[in-house]
């Protein structure tokens, strides 16, 4: 049978965790209905390079007056999009969000007391290559507090969405950061079962990727579901 | 001890949270001057064939409350039933994206209301629209169907509606369609009404 593997639902996070309040009343009750891919989910909608601004995935000049750029730690984020296989997934657009440097994201609904940058705007975008690989340059987000019990923090993080190559493998997640100890005490975070499964998510500081004098490295892989291939198709008797 | 094998395991999904529109559609969250333009605010791009369509929207919680910051994504056949990309009507993408309105959080999208695609036997689905949503809250993203409440015959043969265990949850991914010809979709995370999500 071709199509994509099922996903693992003990793997991801389940959509009901108290811990992480919203989720009460926005989780589903019912068990979501599984039934085998077919060609609305084995395709989706391909993005390319050419549509990319040159600052895209520069989130330290992107929003910056011309001249200057965002405050903090100047970083580089690299890594690869892979499916289950280990196949690279090439030409995929993979779209990132995140706070400035102290914390604070520039958004009409946030409430955090540190200032905004104003040379930066906290988005970008990048496509991978022939290969999988992506690469953008930002600065490090600063950790920050969040409505949820009185004194949650996130650890820093940076969004991610990617898309692959179908709508099946359509996926929202986020970085962390390698060493951060908020990763280990925060509900979000921890709505994903296994400690396994957070560590996939934590980014390694690279040093063999950091630019002396200029920004530092970290490597940050993405894993799509892989799709089938076989040549022995499952077909029903008589057919 | 046994061979390894090469796979890999998923990245695990993490809640698109509530500043999602920052990162994909930016121009309407503010941030003007770094993307020409929101992806996915235009599905037709060109001509296209088939009936153009308006279809609108609100997500609810558990609690009634519509959702208003959330980000829904639609992908669909065009009307002769090819998706882009495979051989598909070039003046229509088939993909949206809906930050939903600044006040209400209804979504709109204006489409054309897709053909019928084969199920991997062959038979036919019913003309349909996949829908993902994320959100604040939302720890993994949400894949349904919406279907169209006028096309009972297709409906009826459908290879998923015909097999659903709680038949009368199927009004769930029925689209009406309202006096204007917007067909209208609102779709419940929870409670009473709640939407038949897809495990794909
Ligand atoms: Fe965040």
């Amino acid at each position: 049978m071709t199509g994509f593997i099922p996903r693992d639902r003990r793997w991801h996070p389940p959509a009901l965790t108290p811990d992480y309040k919203t989720s009460v009343k926005r989780s589903p009750s019912f068990a979501p209905l599984s039934f085998p891919t077919s060609l609305p989910e084995e395709t989706g909608p391909m993005f390319r390079d050419d549509m990319l601004g040159p600052n895209d995935s520069d989130l330290i000049h992107n929003f910056a007056k011309a001249g200057e750029s965002a405050v903090g730690p100047r970083i580089i984020v690299h890594g690869r999009v892979i499916d289950e296989f280990g196949r690279p997934v090439p030409n995929t657009l993979v779209e990132v969000w995140q706070a400035n440097a102290g914390g604070r994201y520039r958004h009409k609904k946030e409430s955090y007391l540190a200032p905004l940058d104003p040379n930066f705007g906290g988005c970008g975008r990048v496509v991978t290559d022939d290969h999988g690989y992506y690469e953008f340059r930002t600065i490090q987000p600063g950790p920050y507090p969040w409505p949820n019990t009185m004194n949650d923090w996130r650890p820093a993080h940076i969004h991610f969405s990617v898309f692959g190559h179908s709508f099946a493998q359509r996926l929202i997640t986020q970085m962390y950061f390698e060493g951060d100890p908020l990763i280990w005490k925060c509900p979000i975070v921890d709505t994903i079962p296994t400690r396994e499964g957070i560590e996939s998510l934590v980014a390694a500081l690279d040093m063999s990727r950091a630019i002396p004098m200029d920004s530092l490295a970290y490597k940050f892989d993405i894993v799509l579901r892989g799709r089938r291939q076989t040549h022995f198709e499952n077909r029903p008797e008589g057919l | 001890m046994v061979q390894k094998l090469e796979s890999y395991r998923e990245s695990p999904s993490q809640t698109a949270g509530p500043y999602v529109h920052i990162g994909c559609t930016p121009n309407f969250s503010g941030i003007t001057g770094v993307y020409p333009e929101d992806l996915g605010t235009t599905m037709i791009t060109g001509d296209v064939s088939g009936q153009r369509i308006t279809i609108k929207g609100t997500v609810y919680d558990g609690a009634g409350t519509a959702l208003r910051d959330a980000l829904i994504e639609v992908w669909q056949a065009d009307a002769n039933s090819k998706f882009a990309g495979k051989g598909g009507d070039t003046g229509f993408t088939g993909w949206g994206r809906s930050a939903g309105d600044m006040a209400t959080g209804e979504f709109t999208f204006e489409t054309v209301k897709p053909g019928r695609v084969a199920w991997p036997d062959g038979r036919l689905q019913a003309p349909h629209v996949t829908f993902w949503i994320v959100a604040r809250g939302i720890n993994l993203g949400l894949h349904t169907r919406m279907y169209f409440a006028d096309e009972a015959p297709a409906n009826a043969e459908d290879p998923i509606l015909t097999r659903l265990e709680h038949s009368q949850r199927i009004p769930t991914l029925l689209a009406q369609s309202e006096a204007d010809g917007t067909y209208r979709f609102d779709i419940h995370l929870q409670g009473a009404q709640e939407t038949i999500f897809f495990d794909i």
